[in-house]
């Protein structure tokens, strides 16, 4: 498939919004390489790197042995040294390979050595539930980065955000952790490239004045499709869609909930320790005078996921309860 | 024995010798209480591979080090007077005291950092040799690890990607025979190494010698050949006369083992040579040694006065510098005011 070359798209897949985020950013800077395992003759597992290897060469599109330790700190030496790679993981959960180099080396050398060095490389990676992958192919591992000093997370919801946020990711000097959900791959939405985004400021999908809804990634067409049956119920829902969880947008989150005074908290992440027990207590610590019910998180439940569809499907938040506990709240 | 060998067995002589007693200088900080911490690993005894390693190297050239890494990185040229304030967590330290012994880099020398992961380093240099490879530069990079690496998974992986892509990349195995406290017997069942370097595509050299002219010879046409993207293998093997760190005393081995190791030593063996060979007299080696000794007692007390930092230096190199961190002092008292 060829690459387009126009600035507007009525529609594009968040598949190709992130190719040519690349593609785009590859023309520009010549020190932009992407290495990772099927990323080349393959075109990347889910397609995001397909055609890049025609275009740029194999000297820029790597294919590399499946050896996910060694991709990571790859990168690193290459960002070290004047190039800006972008790694591709696989799956998320191949993090339980690269922790060492993403979380003790890349994240922690600009501190460690003073400030010298920093290290300008993005991991782009995929996760979450939806194609029955089981255990090791379907977490959401958000956390895990969210929790390290030194990494900026970013988890867009929409082709346009992705294609921003991936360009804006190469740009900063911090290494960045570039999360994509598996099911979005194939979601369509308009993409400006002139209509930039602001890295590190959540997005106010939809105003509202009952209920803060908060989510990231997939969760918030979740959350837009709750919202849009909520107000056949005259309930009002305000769909915060965080973007980057790291920098992460404190006053949006904060000052929405002051003015609808109850939250609903959504992640594909796990209940305890996850993404949203840290919005729930920013909330909380931050909104407790106004707030009148206890924040809710709705999150995937603390268990391995399940492979059999129908376990799969409720074991993530659905429409149907985002709506129940909304309406629960609010009353 | 032309003058060209004489100044290399000369220079060889004087780099060792300062590794050494910088390492007894940072012991000193250390009983003086003057380091910040004890997670210091003295490279006494290990001396021959860093001065001869280094001295092969050229400008642009980067590498990584280990946690026992003080030797190379002053051979390669890194200030005393920095490393020992950086060891002593002051602010006058080459990472401003936020590094330590374990962590110390200097980007201006191509120091890629000191690591405290085990293996952690290696990757960094493949994928800086990838950097040079594709900008066409005539460097190479080089990761220096001690046998301990040796078992470590990441190394196998950079090893096949660096032959794999035919990458200026130098593997430097210093074996000093101890992980710790475990002996290299009771670590491998095949002690060779070259054999599982070889196996992936690469050059190797095998350094089991105390004679340093010899080994740079060795290891000069081996980093050079590397330039030519043929990724190299290099093990010098010699012995940690001293425990893992600060506070070991070594129960795992006896005195017997370490009274006849200790002989096997590469700086007593090259001030011979010079001797025999009649490079140096005796009142000229001793001035090279009047000359370090006064050398790192400056930079021990350059280390000593060097100042503390400012308690807001915790929150600073995290991110770009349009983030700003806020202490959880604030961030108590903002809750807390808001009630």
């Amino acid at each position: 498939m060829k690459i387009p070359e126009q600035d507007f798209f009525e529609k594009i897949t968040f598949r190709d919004a992130l190719r040519l985020a690349m593609y785009d950013e590859m023309k520009d800077d010549k020190n932009v390489i992407i290495l990772g395992e099927d990323v080349a003759k393959y075109g990347g597992a889910y397609g995001a790197t397909k055609n890049l290897l025609e275009q740029f060469g194999s000297d820029r599109v790597i294919d590399t042995p499946i050896s996910e330790p060694t991709i990571v700190g790859t990168a690193i030496g290459a960002a070290m040294t004047g190039l800006k790679p972008i790694a591709e993981l696989m799956y998320v959960d191949f993090f339980g390979m690269s922790m060492d180099q993403i979380g003790n080396q890349s994240a922690k050398i600009r501190y460690m050595f003073g400030g010298q060095i920093s290290v300008p490389m993005v991991i782009r990676t995929q996760g979450g539930t939806g194609r029955s992958g089981g255990a090791q192919h379907s977490q959401s591992l958000e956390s895990w980065i969210m929790y390290i000093p030194g990494l900026y997370l970013v988890m867009p919801s929409n082709p346009n955000d992705a294609y921003h946020l991936l360009r804006d990711s190469l740009k900063t000097n911090t290494p960045t952790v570039f999360i994509e959900h598996k099911l979005l791959y194939n979601f369509e939405g308009p993409l400006d490239k002139k209509n930039k985004v602001q890295f590190g400021k959540a997005n106010i999908l939809k105003e509202g004045n009952s209920i803060s809804i908060i989510a990231y990634s997939r969760m918030t067409n979740f959350a837009v499709e709750a919202a849009r049956k909520l107000k056949e119920d005259n309930i009002s829902a305000e769909i915060i869609d965080l973007r980057t969880l790291n920098p992460l947008d404190k006053n949006t989150i904060i000052n929405s909930v002051k003015k609808t005074r109850h939250a609903l908290v959504l992640s594909e992440g796990h209940y305890t320790t996850g993404v949203a027990s840290e919005i729930t207590s920013i909330i909380f610590e931050n909104c407790f005078k106004v707030l009148k019910k206890p924040v809710i998180r709705y999150t995937a439940e603390d268990t391995p996921v399940p492979v059999a569809p129908n376990l799969e499907k409720n074991y993530v938040p659905t429409v149907d309860r985002i709506i129940d506990y909304a309406k629960k709240i609010i009353t | 024995m032309n003058s060209k060998s004489n100044t290399n067995l000369q220079e060889l002589y004087t780099t060792m010798k300062r590794i050494r007693v910088f390492e007894e200088r940072v012991a000193e900080l250390f009983v003086r209480g003057e380091t910040a911490g004890s997670m210091l690993h003295l490279s006494i005894g290990e001396e021959l591979g860093p001065a001869c390693v280094t001295k092969a190297m050229i400008d642009g050239d980067t590498f990584t080090t280990h946690h026992r890494g003080h030797g190379i990185f002053l051979a390669r040229g890194g200030d005393p007077d920095k490393m020992m304030a950086e060891i002593a967590g002051k602010k006058d330290g080459y990472c401003k005291g936020k590094g330590g012994s374990m962590h110390i880099a200097d980007m201006s020398l191509g120091h890629l950092g000191a690591n405290a992961i085990v293996g952690g380093g290696i990757p960094t240099v493949v994928g800086a040799a990838l950097s040079y490879k594709y900008l066409n530069k005539k460097n190479v990079s080089i990761a220096f690890f001690g046998d301990g690496a040796m078992q470590q998974g990441i190394l196998y992986e950079s090893m096949n990607m660096a032959a794999l892509w035919k990458l200026p990349v130098v593997f430097c195995c210093i074996n000093n025979q101890y992980g710790m406290g475990t002996k290299i017997d009771d670590a491998v069942a095949v002690k060779d190494f070259s054999l599982r370097a070889k196996s992936f595509g690469l050059e190797c050299l095998h350094v089991n010698h105390l004679d340093a002219e010899k080994a740079y010879t060795d290891i000069r046409e081996i980093v050079d050949n590397t330039r030519n993207n043929k990724p190299s293998f290099i093990e010098v093997e010699c012995y940690r006369f001293y425990g893992h760190a600060r506070k070991d005393k070594s129960p795992y081995r006896n005195e017997d083992e370490e009274i006849e190791n200790r002989k096997l030593d590469p700086i007593a063996f090259a001030k011979e040579n010079i001797l025999t060979q009649n490079i140096l007299n005796e009142e000229e080696i001793k001035s090279i040694e009047m000359t370090v000794d006064k050398e790192m007692d400056v930079s021990m007390n350059y280390a000593i006065n060097s100042p503390l930092n400012e308690e807001a230096e915790i929150f600073t190199d995290v991110y770009d510098k349009s983030y700003t961190i806020e202490s959880v002092d604030s961030r108590i008292n903002n809750i807390l005011k808001n009630k």
